[in-house]
């Protein structure tokens, strides 16, 4: 296969829609639909308690943190209160955008608007940029939210470790989104009556980080600063870490999630911080089911799914020689074997665009 | 003038559910609401052409499996992004315990 090209609007996305690639039928494993309509019963009380849970855990390490300024005593809580900001909120920006975080519809975009603004990401352009992700999942040119590209961009994903380029690219989008312009690529998956919302919310945003630059600035202190804005480079080493294993170093261009997601089981803690994210082959089978769901989800289409990895650790002693190799053959890629009582691999759908499997 | 087809039994369906239908080339879906009235739309989402079939019905709304988009399956009105078009709704009569719809 030729290099791969990741633009929107360059040839390989063009490629996809002329392969049929692009907004295909994927394979889904088979579950009565009356389990699956269990699976998919919302309900409010699971992320109402994690969501006070999460704001009381912000608001005691802050407030501790704040407390013991200037002692170094303070790093660990401001540190936690980082992971809290610039990676649980990761996890809740996704669930509520689906929708599927609370019954609840105004508690979803309540919780969603608070998280795309601890992730500068805006929350209409993520809202269709995650859409495409769930519709062209790991499809070159067509997916917008594909971390670990071929050959992997290492150092692109050491520097968003500390938030580096996610962040101050969402900063500059958000001035440019604030002067009322939009990103071309933004623009290829946005609807044009959806477009005034993203600038509306790009001019409240500026408003917010002004004021807590005039703050820090008026009190001579960097806790508004370590407070709003900056814990989104120094909190974001958990969801690039969980966010890596989602699909590095597995296929691109196939039509089975199997092949291009990762489960891969989690302690407790990142769990929280992840909102069970972890299930990622399940979640993109079936995105309709909420985070709190997932295991029991698991337990229901385990036989037909790729062994999990047992944990972060051994997900990464999986990945890292896979994305090593892929820097000299980028068309190398993992294909995990499946237990037996799974069906195989719908490998008919996308034959053309497969590289060369590992063995 | 539409003709009205015999889509399927009122047990058919469960409660707060749909199932789909499929007639000559077209395909919709048939609601069932939780007070036991009968509604049918177009079957497939306007955003990305995915069926309903698979979706949630929540009260009145349906939620599309694939982008959880969602729909009022008694007005077709759009309600949550990324749908933005309005499906398609088709009347509806029960007649002897049978669902028709008028297409």
């Amino acid at each position: 296969m030729a290099q791969r090209n990741y633009s929107l609007l360059g040839p390989d996305a063009q490629r996809a829609v002329e392969t049929g690639l692009a907004t295909a039928e994927w394979y889904h494993t088979d579950i009565p639909r009356k389990d699956m309509k269990t699976l998919m019963k919302r309900e409010d009380r699971p992320a109402i308690r994690d969501t006070i849970i999460l704001f009381g855990a912000m608001l005691g390490f802050v407030a501790i943190a704040i407390a013991l300024m200037p002692s170094w005593w303070a790093l660990p809580f401001w540190l936690a209160y980082g992971v809290l900001y610039g990676s649980a909120m990761d996890s809740r920006w996704h669930e509520c955008g689906h929708g599927t975080a609370f019954k609840t519809g105004w508690m979803n975009d309540a919780l969603y608007q608070i998280a795309s603004f601890c992730m500068v990401r805006n929350p209409v352009v993520w809202r269709w940029s995650h859409a495409r992700h769930h519709t062209d999942t790991i499809i070159v040119g067509r997916d917008p939210e594909i971390v670990a590209m071929r050959p992997p961009a290492l150092f692109r994903i050491f520097l968003n470790v500390f938030g580096i380029l996610d962040a101050i690219n969402g900063w500059g989008r958000m001035m440019r989104n604030a002067a009322g312009q939009l990103d071309p690529e933004e623009a290829s998956f946005i609807p044009e009556r959806e477009q005034a919302k993203v600038y509306r919310v790009a001019r409240i945003w500026v408003a917010i980080y002004a004021a807590t630059l005039c703050s820090a600035i008026a009190f001579q202190s960097w806790v508004p600063v370590l407070v709003i804005g900056s814990p989104r480079l120094y909190g974001a080493w958990h969801h690039v870490m969980t966010g890596v294993l989602q699909h590095a170093g597995l296929a691109d261009n196939v039509l089975d999630h199997r092949l291009n997601s990762r489960t891969v089981y989690m302690n407790p803690i990142s769990r929280f911080i992840y909102w069970n994210m972890n299930y990622h082959v399940e979640h993109h089978m079936f995105p309709m089911v909420p985070y709190h769901r997932l295991p029991e989800l698991h337990e229901k289409i385990k036989h037909d799914l790729p062994v999990p990895n047992g944990s972060i650790l051994a997900a990464y002693r999986e990945v890292w020689p896979a994305l090593k190799r892929q820097l000299r053959y980028e068309d190398y890629f993992l294909r995990r074997s499946l237990p037996a009582s799974a069906k195989p691999y719908r490998e008919d759908l996308h034959t053309e665009a497969l590289g060369v499997p590992a063995e | 003038m539409a003709d009205w087809v015999d889509a399927c039994a009122v047990d058919d369906i469960e409660e707060e559910d749909l199932i789909r239908f499929d007639y000559g080339d077209r395909t919709f879906a048939i609601y069932r609401s939780p007070d036991d009235a009968y509604f049918c739309t177009d079957g497939l989402c306007t955003h990305e052409n995915v069926h309903l079939e698979d979706g949630l019905v929540m009260n009145y709304v349906i939620e599309c499996p694939k982008h959880n988009g969602q729909f009022d399956y008694r007005t077709g009105e759009a309600k949550r992004a990324p749908v933005c078009v309005n499906l398609g709704t088709y009347p509806v009569k029960v007649e002897a315990g049978r669902v028709w719809i008028q297409i």
